[in-house]
């Protein structure tokens, strides 16, 4: 294996593609091969929105540009002598990558990143979190004061989960690789060997280092155009501050880091004791829904529409939560704010304002009392409706940002640094993203297509729209469903841009489905077992195409990937309002069930989403390109860090 | 025959409006009709059964052509048809066993009389023709025989023989009247109490905590499951509310007035519950030939779902929704467009509809389709009021009703009229 290894990863091109392409990008592409130093940059950042058919790359961590400059002396010096120098094109920061974070998810990230998953009460964060920050200090020592090479090692490997990955092209390999974790964390005979194993590759990665610098420093001036100087300013002391944290709290055992990994269970809602607590903890007060489906009852299921005027006129009253945020969460509530995208930036919005009108209470640190605001304003939210998987990795992508902040940076300018990350989040990871993935999803549209689309997906939206505008012509159905009927708003739009369109109920899809030669879905997330969380509705749309032979392609931002994995829609779902089932809109003659939603027998349920399994889907068009379901894993791993430190 | 003709006026003005909901009202309906034809037609000395046919047949072709989507007229049709073979038949056997092994002519006679049933399928039919004449490509191509046998047999017959006969065959003439009109009175009775008959299987079907999902209204399925609810099974249904006609509904209301435990889902939502379902059971509008189900939209969908999970999916079906017919491209042919103002509002969307209002057509189309058409292979099991049956099985159950004479039923020339 060691054999192997070192000429691969000369031959290992740093930016590797992945999926399908667009022809358009090449020139990028190849621009970014031809200077390696400066990959640093991520293409989505420099490139502006005209150009924004990338490729599908993936470029080291952007974080790195940050601190390659400022690494710590010593430890190069200690990594160096374990291995002699070799010649390897790896990303010398790569190895930094994995010593870096780990101080400052140790002390916040496993609390929030359980919290922001969606389900969560406040309260598990607030129980757990001294805990963690107490294993953590206490532990702290141990590794200071005892050996120093077992920590070392384990670090290394940490940090050395990413050139194993890009040094394994195919999917199969990133899923070993995945599936090797739960080995790692009991066996410590096979984790010592391939921390060995690891070690040597990143002491030589980072051997490459030495020369590298100073590339890394020319090639980090041309450096996005967005970015504000702020975070320019933030760089050096960040780094210093992670490489303090480094020695404190930094170096853990990988067992606690593996477990951080896993996404913790979702709070059920059939659990009495924690459905208390939340309750005790709630802002406003909600009922139980008179009959509640019993296969749900892991989930919250509350009366709808009783909390917003109760909750309207407590708005000038409560101090708890932001006024901006108080606005959102009301919004969510009324379903004045729906659809994936709009929602997630809502939210990141809301969290800027509250940020810039933030001040540190005296006796407490920003970085701490910031994140339990954020907490708070996130239960909240969860309380007017549960969180989408993607508002959940942004939570994630705020809190890791806010306990990234220098220590030494003054008040002013960390929430500079915050608001300006967030607006960068919004642009690149949601705007752009979206602009990227039409470009991608445009060329798969040939004249004479009949397109089929259920609901009304804002990026779907965009591509035919876009694809209209290239005087491509199509036509497009527009499949929807009771009770949301949103399908009617899109082919309002649709129609008064001029595009062909046919309407029909859900239930007639495997009528129309024959003339139909595409499918354009979108998603709420895609899980990384390659299923799709969507719209309730879409997986059944994608089997009756299935079974027509019409190819599917879903369309979904890389925000929205996430670790976790579903087979069914049942473990994971969002209950609607029930009475909207019985009320049709315009059709006075169904009135069967008035008056009869309080009946003991009848139960309506209204799911939200449903898991497309993915043998059902051709496709999926993000914005690193066109993949195959199958490596959904790979873009969320090989991501997720890159997401967390943008 | 005017009230008649008025009665089958009226009959036609309702199925060409679509006034007659469900296949049961229809047939019912139809049977009735055809049966008050019958008894108003004035049958002729001889071949009494051939201008039955013509009669019956004259009128369900309108019928027919009134609304061809309906098959439960067809099928009706087609089933009185073949009870006045299957009458014709018995009462000649059973002549001939009166007049015994006698002349030749009489053989001869009721041999001319008896070509019309040749395919028929009851066992009383088969003996009957293997004593009078094998079954073969010359009778199947035979149509109208009789005009050349009438001469022969009058001249055949000696004085006496011929006056003992004439008084027979008078007898017989009403009789056959009147027992085609027992038999049709059977069968409208058999239409209406379908639904027991199917309803006495449930218990066989369904166990204690079983799941059932159903999309829709089928007065069928409501049936069955209140019979197993009866026999104190406690089980749980998810009825889909199936858009866009939300029959759901009131079937859901239905089942928790009898004290069912229900669970009303969107339509959406079934592929997502399908999983922790056991079974699946929905009512038909039609049973093809093939074992395919034209059944109500959104069927063919539910039918993938429980496929893809391996959960039985069971159609309900009375035996006059059972068609002699094999379906071709049954999607678009056996299937209806219904008025697209029951998924868009018109008020909101009329400047769309009109959108191309010079020389282009309209840019807003509305799919609003009444039927799908359920594959045999996402059948798992067909329970008609005989029994269970495969869906393999279901042209061997068809040959039970209808003979083959009868299938075309449009492309006879009106004859006798």
């Amino acid at each position: 294996m060691d054999a192997r290894r070192p000429s691969r990863a000369i031959t290992d091109p740093m930016i590797r593609r992945v999926g399908f392409f667009t022809p358009t990008g090449n020139s990028q592409l190849l621009r970014a091969h031809s200077n390696p130093a400066g990959s640093d940059s991520p293409p989505l950042a420099d490139s502006p929105a005209g150009n924004s058919l990338s490729p599908v790359m993936i470029p080291p961590p952007r974080h790195l540009s940050d601190r390659t400059p400022s690494v710590p002396v010593p430890e190069t010096g200690l990594r160096q002598d374990s291995e002699h120098v070799r010649v390897g094109s790896y990303n010398p920061s790569e190895s930094l990558l994995g010593s870096s974070p780990s101080g400052g998810i140790a002390l916040a990230g496993g609390a929030f990143s359980e919290e922001s998953d969606g389900w969560y009460g406040q309260n598990e964060v607030r129980k757990h979190s001294p805990n963690l920050l107490d294993t953590t200090l206490g532990k702290a020592p141990d590794y200071l004061s005892g050996t120093s090479a077992p920590p070392r090692l384990e670090k290394l490997k940490k940090s050395a989960q990413v050139p194993v990955k890009s040094g394994k092209a195919d999917v199969e390999g990133q899923n070993e690789m995945q599936s090797s974790l739960k080995p790692l964390k009991m066996k410590t005979s096979k984790a010592e060997r391939r921390a060995l194993q690891e070690a040597q590759r990143a002491a030589k990665a980072l051997a490459k280092e030495g020369d590298k610098s100073a590339a890394v420093s020319g090639g980090a001036a041309p450096k996005k155009p967005l970015k504000l100087p702020s975070q320019k300013k933030d760089g050096p002391p960040v780094s210093s501050s992670i490489a303090a944290s480094d020695k404190k709290g930094g170096d853990r055992p990988p067992d606690k880091e593996r477990k951080k990994d896993v996404p913790p269970p979702r709070m059920q809602f059939d659990d009495k004791n924690r459905v208390e607590k939340a309750k005790r903890r709630a802002v406003f007060n909600q009922t139980e829904a008179r009959n509640r489906v019993e296969l749900f009852r892991h989930l919250p299921q509350y009366e709808h529409g009783t909390q917003l005027p109760d909750l309207e006129s407590r708005f000038f009253q409560l101090d708890l939560v932001h006024p901006a945020v108080y606005k959102a969460g009301l919004q969510y509530l009324a379903k004045d704010i729906i659809g994936g995208n709009a929602r997630c930036i809502a939210m990141l919005q809301s969290f800027k304002e509250a940020i810039k009108d933030y001040s540190t209470p005296p006796e407490k640190t920003l970085v701490r009392d910031l994140t339990a605001k954020i907490s708070s304003y996130v239960s909240f939210f969860i309380e007017c409706r549960p969180l989408s998987i993607s508002m959940g990795n942004a939570i994630r992508f705020v809190k890791s940002r806010i306990t990234k902040l220098a220590l030494t940076l003054s008040e002013l300018e960390a929430k500079a640094a915050l608001c300006s990350d967030i607006e960068r989040f919004i642009n690149e990871k949601i705007l752009l993203a979206e602009k990227v993935i039409v470009g991608h999803a445009v060329t798969k549209i040939r004249d004479g297509d009949v397109l089929l689309t259920y609901g009304s997906s804002s990026v779907v939206e965009m591509i035919l729209l876009h694809a209209h505008e290239m005087g491509k012509q199509f036509r497009v159905v527009v499949v929807d469903s009771h009770p949301k009927l949103e399908g009617q708003a899109l082919i309002r739009r649709l129609v008064s841009n001029g595009l062909s369109c046919t309407y029909c109920h859900i239930n007639a899809v495997s009528y129309i489905m024959n003339e139909v030669t595409r499918v354009f879905l979108g998603a709420a997330s895609v899980l990384s077992n390659g299923t799709v969380h969507s719209r309730v509705g879409t997986a059944s749309v994608a089997m009756v195409a299935h079974a027509f032979r019409v190819p599917v392609l879903i369309c979904c931002e890389a925000y929205k990937f996430h670790e976790r994995v579903q087979l069914d829609s049942i473990c994971s779902n969002e209950l609607g309002d029930p009475d909207a089932i019985t009320d049709i809109p315009g059709r006075v003659d169904v009135n069967y069930l008035n008056n009869w939603a309080k009946k003991e027998n009848l139960q309506l349920l209204n799911l939200m989403y449903d898991s497309t399994p993915s043998d059902y889907i051709s496709m999926i068009v993000t914005d690193y390109g066109m993949i195959p379901t199958t490596s959904v894993p790979v873009i969320v791993r090989e991501y997720r860090r890159e997401h967390l430190f943008i | 025959m005017p009230d008649v003709q008025v009665l089958v006026n009226d009959f036609l003005n309702k199925l060409k409006k679509r006034k007659i909901e469900g296949s049961l009202a229809t047939a019912r309906q139809t049977a009735e009709l055809l049966r008050s034809v019958i008894s108003q037609q004035r049958v002729p000395y001889r071949n009494q059964a051939r201008a039955l046919i013509d009669a019956v047949r004259a009128v369900g072709e309108q019928l027919i052509a009134a609304n061809p989507v309906e098959l439960a007229v067809g099928n009706i049709v087609r089933r009185v048809l073949h009870i006045i073979r299957e009458e014709d038949l018995s009462l000649t056997t059973a002549a001939m066993a009166g007049l015994g092994l006698s002349a030749a002519s009489d053989d001869e006679d009721d041999a001319d009389q008896d070509n019309h049933p040749v395919l028929s399928a009851a066992a009383v039919a088969a003996a009957a023709r293997s004593t009078l004449r094998p079954p073969s490509l010359q009778t199947l191509l035979e149509d109208v025989p009789d005009s050349a046998a009438v001469p022969h047999t009058s001249s055949s017959g000696g004085d006496s023989e011929g006056k003992s006969k004439s008084a027979d065959k008078s007898s017989r003439t009403r009789r056959l009247k009147h027992d085609v009109i027992e038999a049709v009175n059977e069968l409208i009775q058999d239409i209406a109490t379908c639904h027991e008959q199917i309803a006495e299987q449930a218990v066989e079907h369904i166990h204690q905590n079983e799941v059932i999902l159903t999309l829709g209204s089928s007065r069928t399925v409501l049936e069955f499951l209140c019979a197993a609810k009866e026999k104190q099974r406690s089980f749980r249904v998810f009825v889909a509310e199936g858009a866009p006609r939300y029959q759901g509904h009131l079937l859901a209301k239905e089942l928790v007035t009898r004290g069912l435990q229900t669970t009303l889902i969107t339509d959406s939502a079934v592929f997502a519950m399908i999983s922790r379902v056991n079974m699946v059971i929905v009512g038909a509008h039609a049973v093809m030939a093939n074992g395919g189900v034209i059944a109500p939209v959104g069927l063919n969908m539910v039918a993938l779902a429980a496929k893809r999970h391996a959960v039985p999916f069971v159609v309900l079906a009375g035996s006059h929704k059972l068609c002699p017919l094999y379906p071709h491209h049954p999607e678009v042919l056996l299937n209806e467009l219904r008025s697209p103002s029951e998924l868009l509002d018109f008020g909101e969307f009329s400047d769309c509809m009109d959108f191309g209002s010079g020389t282009a057509s309209p840019l807003l189309h509305v799919i609003n389709p009444t039927f799908d058409y359920v594959p045999p292979k996402l059948v798992s099991l067909f329970i008609t009021d005989t029994g269970g049956h495969n869906p393999s099985y279901m042209y061997r159950l068809i040959a039970d009703y209808y003979s083959a004479d009868d299938l075309v039923v449009q492309r006879r020339p009106p004859t006798g009229r």
